[in-house]
C-alpha cells in the first residue's frame, strides 16, 4: 500500500472511532435534554425528543421547589470556594516555588502526605470542630474546610517554578513589593494554571455531595447536589421536572468547561514541551 | 549620576567564596566592565550591587550612600539581565512604564519617557506588541529601555549580549557604547567575553576564583597583564606561554626555551637579576609574532628569530593564524594573509621582543 493511501485509510479509521466515542459519550445528554422537554404523557412514549415541545418541567421545577435558592446556595459557595482556595494555593504555592525558608521541606512533606488521607476520614473530626466554632449548618461551613487544597498548591508551586527568576528579581527592581510581585507578575504568567486549577476546583465544589450532606441541615442552605438528591425522594416520579434539575445543575460546569478548555489543556500540558 | 564603592566585599555560600576581599571604585560616568570565566564571582558582584544578594562582608557604596542594607528598588539603580527577564503579559509600553507605574510617576511623565527612550532605541513601533512577539535583539533594546526610562543613577548589565547572535552581537555592542556616551550613566557591565570587554570598558576588572587579578584601562591590561591568569584571558588567540630558564648572556639576558633562545629586552634588565639561572615563563602574544619572510614593523635581529615547523594553517581573510611547533613548544601566531606558510614546511618567525612578557612560574605573577 502506498504510504499515502495508508495515513488517509488510518486518518478515517480514527475519525470513525472518535465518531463513536462522541455518540456513546453524547447520547445520555441529548437524552436528558430531550426528557426535559416533554411532558408526562410523552416521557417514554418517545426515545428522544417528542413532537410537542412542554416546558412544564422547567415551570414545575422553580415554581414546585426553591431551585432558584439552590442553585444561587450552589453558585456562592462554589464561586467563594474557587476564588478562597485559588488565593491562597496560589499564594502558598509561590512562596514554596520561590522562597527558602527554614523547614520548607518538611512542610512539603508533610503536605503531600495529607494527600494520601481520604477526605471521608476526617470528616468526623472536622465536624466536631465545625461545631465548636459554631459553623454547623452555615455556608462558611462548607467554604473554610475548602479553603486550603494541597492538591492546588502543589500544583501552582510546579507551575511557578517554570518562572524564571529573573522575571521576579526585574520586578523587584522596578519598585514591586513580594505581594505585588505574586499578584502582578507570578499570578498573569501563570494563567493556563489558574484557569485549569479554576475548573478543577469548580467541578469539585459543585458536584461536593457528602459533606453538604453532613454540614447543612435546613434546606435554605442547601446545595444542589443535596437538594436533587431530596427531590428524588419527594418528587421521584416526576422524572422530566428531576431531568430539568440535573441539566440546570450540570450547565454551569459544561459553560465554565466550554470557557476555559483552551486554558485547561495547556495548563495540564505546561512544561511538556519547550517553550 | 554616581561612583560605585565596593570596599572589601565578601559573599560566603556555606564553604564557598565566591567574593573574595573585592574592593573596587568605579568612577562617574565610567564604564566598568567586570571579566572573568564561569563562576569567577563576576554575577554574584554585580547582584550584590543590585541587592539581589546579601553581602557577607564588606560595603557597598552608591554615591555617598552605603547601601548593604538598602533594598534593591531603593538603591536607583536598573539592570539589564542576560535573559532580558521582560514580562511576558505585558506589552513593551507596559514593560517600559511599570517601573514608574510603581513609583507612581505622573501618568503624562511616564508617556514621554517611555516614547523618549523608545525613540532613542528605535523601538517606537513595538511598543504594544508583547514581548513574545519579538526578536531577540528586539527584547533586548525593550530590556534596555526598561533600564533607560528609570533614569537611575547606574546601569548594571549581566551579560545583556550573550543571547544575540554574533553580528547582531557586535552591532549592540557598539550601539550600547554610544548609548553610554550619549547618557552618561555609570554603568556596571559583566561579561565572561573578553572582546566585549576590551571593545566597551573605560576600565576592566578581571576577576577569577571570587579574586580581583586587575583593574585597567583594556590596553593596560593587554599590554601589562599582572600575572598568567589575565595575560591567557585576556587576547584572542590567547597568549602563548613557554617554560624557558633565564641566562645573563653578556650585558644582556636571553630566554632559554630548550629549541631556540630570545634576548630579553633591555628595557627590563633591572627586573630580571633575582631570576639569573631560575626557570621561569616566557609569554609572547601570536599577533607578536611575524613571518621572516614578509615585510613587518620589526628587524630581524640576533635573538628575536625562530624556527618553527607550520602544523596547521586556518586562513581568516585578513590574517592566518598559525599552529607552530619549536621543539617541544607549541605556538600559535596569527600573521598577515600575505604568508607563503604551507603545512609541514618550515618557518623562520619574529618575536617582537618589546612585546614579550616573563612570568614567575611559582607566584605566576609578571616579572615584565
Amino acid at each position: 500500500m502506498r504510504p499515502q493511501r495508508r495515513t488517509s485509510l488510518s486518518r478515517a479509521l480514527i475519525v470513525i472511532l472518535l465518531l463513536v466515542s462522541a455518540v456513546v459519550a453524547l447520547t445520555p445528554l441529548v437524552w436528558l435534554v430531550a426528557a426535559t422537554t416533554k411532558g408526562p404523557d410523552d416521557l417514554f412514549h418517545y426515545t428522544f425528543f417528542a413532537p410537542r415541545f412542554s416546558a412544564q418541567n422547567y415551570h414545575d421545577l422553580f415554581t414546585k421547589v426553591p431551585f432558584l435558592r439552590y442553585l444561587t446556595n450552589s453558585l456562592f459557595v462554589t464561586g467563594a470556594t474557587v476564588i478562597v482556595q485559588l488565593f491562597f494555593s496560589s499564594l502558598a504555592g509561590f512562596a514554596l516555588a520561590k522562597y527558602e525558608f527554614v523547614g520548607k521541606k518538611v512542610v512539603m512533606v508533610i503536605m503531600l502526605t495529607t494527600l494520601l488521607i481520604p477526605g471521608q476520614v476526617v470528616m468526623a473530626p472536622l465536624y466536631e470542630q465545625l461545631y465548636h466554632l459554631g459553623l454547623v449548618d452555615t455556608r462558611l461551613g462548607l467554604i473554610i474546610p475548602g479553603a486550603v487544597s494541597v492538591f492546588g498548591i502543589f500544583l501552582f508551586r510546579q507551575s511557578i517554578l517554570q518562572v524564571p527568576d529573573e522575571l521576579l528579581q526585574a520586578a523587584r527592581l522596578d519598585g514591586c513589593s513580594e505581594f505585588r510581585i505574586y499578584w502582578d507578575i507570578v499570578m498573569p504568567v501563570t494563567r493556563p494554571m489558574i484557569g485549569a486549577f479554576c475548573l478543577i476546583s469548580f467541578m469539585a465544589a459543585w458536584n461536593n455531595f457528602l459533606w453538604p450532606q453532613i454540614l447543612l441541615h435546613h434546606d435554605d442552605k442547601f446545595t444542589l447536589p443535596i437538594a436533587l438528591n431530596q427531590m428524588i425522594g419527594i418528587y421521584g416520579n416526576q422524572y422530566g421536572m428531576l431531568m430539568a434539575g440535573t441539566l440546570v445543575s450540570v450547565l454551569p460546569v459544561a459553560i465554565l468547561f466550554l470557557v476555559l478548555q483552551r486554558e485547561f489543556v495547556a495548563g495540564l500540558t505546561a512544561g511538556a514541551v519547550k517553550g | 549620576m554616581a561612583q560605585v564603592l565596593l570596599r572589601n566585599l565578601f559573599k560566603r555560600f556555606d564553604k564557598t567564596v565566591a567574593v573574595n576581599n573585592l574592593s573596587l571604585e568605579i568612577k562617574d560616568r565610567e564604564f566598568m566592565v567586570l571579566v572573568g570565566p564561569s563562576g569567577c564571582g563576576k554575577t554574584t558582584a554585580l547582584r550584590m550591587i543590585a541587592g539581589l544578594e546579601e553581602v557577607s562582608d564588606g560595603d557597598i557604596l552608591i554615591g555617598e550612600r552605603v547601601v548593604n542594607n538598602v533594598s534593591p528598588k531603593d538603591r536607583d539603580i536598573a539592570m539589564v539581565f542576560q535573559n532580558y527577564a521582560l514580562y511576558p503579559h505585558m506589552t513593551v509600553f507596559e514593560n517600559m512604564a511599570f517601573g514608574l507605574k510603581l513609583r507612581k510617576v505622573p501618568k503624562a511623565d511616564i508617556q514621554k519617557r517611555v516614547t523618549d527612550a523608545a525613540a532613542l532605541l528605535g523601538i517606537e513601533v513595538l511598543l504594544q506588541r508583547r514581548p513574545g512577539q519579538l526578536s531577540g535583539g528586539q527584547r533586548q533594546r525593550v530590556a534596555l529601555g526598561r533600564a533607560i526610562v528609570r533614569e537611575p543613577q547606574v546601569f548594571l548589565m549581566d551579560e545583556p549580549l550573550s543571547n544575540l547572535d554574533a553580528k547582531l552581537r557586535v552591532q549592540t555592542r557598539a550601539e550600547l557604547i554610544k548609548l553610554h556616551r550619549r547618557l552618561g550613566i555609570t554603568t556596571v557591565y559583566v561579561t565572561h567575553d573578553q572582546v566585549e570587554a576590551m571593545t566597551m570598558g573605560d576600565r576592566i576588572a578581571v576577576m577569577q576564583g571570587g579574586v580581583l587579578q586587575q583593574c585597567a584601562p583594556p590596553m593596560e591590561i593587554y599590554q601589562h597583564p599582572v600575572n598568567m591568569f589575565v595575560a591567557g584571558f585576556i587576547g584572542t588567540p590567547s597568549m602563548n606561554f613557554l617554560k624557558a630558564t633565564l641566562n645573563k648572556s653578556g650585558d644582556g639576558y636571553s630566554i632559554d626555551c630548550g629549541a631556540f633562545t630570545v634576548s630579553a629586552p633591555a628595557a627590563q634588565a633591572g627586573k630580571l637579576d633575582a631570576y639569573v639561572g631560575k626557570p621561569v615563563i616566557f609569554g609572547v602574544r601570536p599577533a607578536d609574532i611575524f613571518d621572516k619572510s614578509l615585510k613587518n614593523p620589526i628587524e630581524a635581529i640576533e635573538g628575536n628569530i625562530v624556527r618553527t615547523q607550520v602544523d596547521v594553517s586556518e586562513p581568516m581573510g585578513d590574517i592566518i593564524t598559525l599552529y607552530l611547533t619549536a621543539g617541544i613548544h607549541s605556538l600559535v601566531a596569527t600573521v598577515d594573509a600575505e604568508t607563503q606558510a604551507k603545512d609541514g614546511q618550515a618557518l623562520d618567525v619574529l618575536f617582537d621582543l618589546a612585546k614579550t612578557h616573563l612570568f614567575d612560574p611559582e607566584t605566576e605573577q609578571a616579572i615584565y
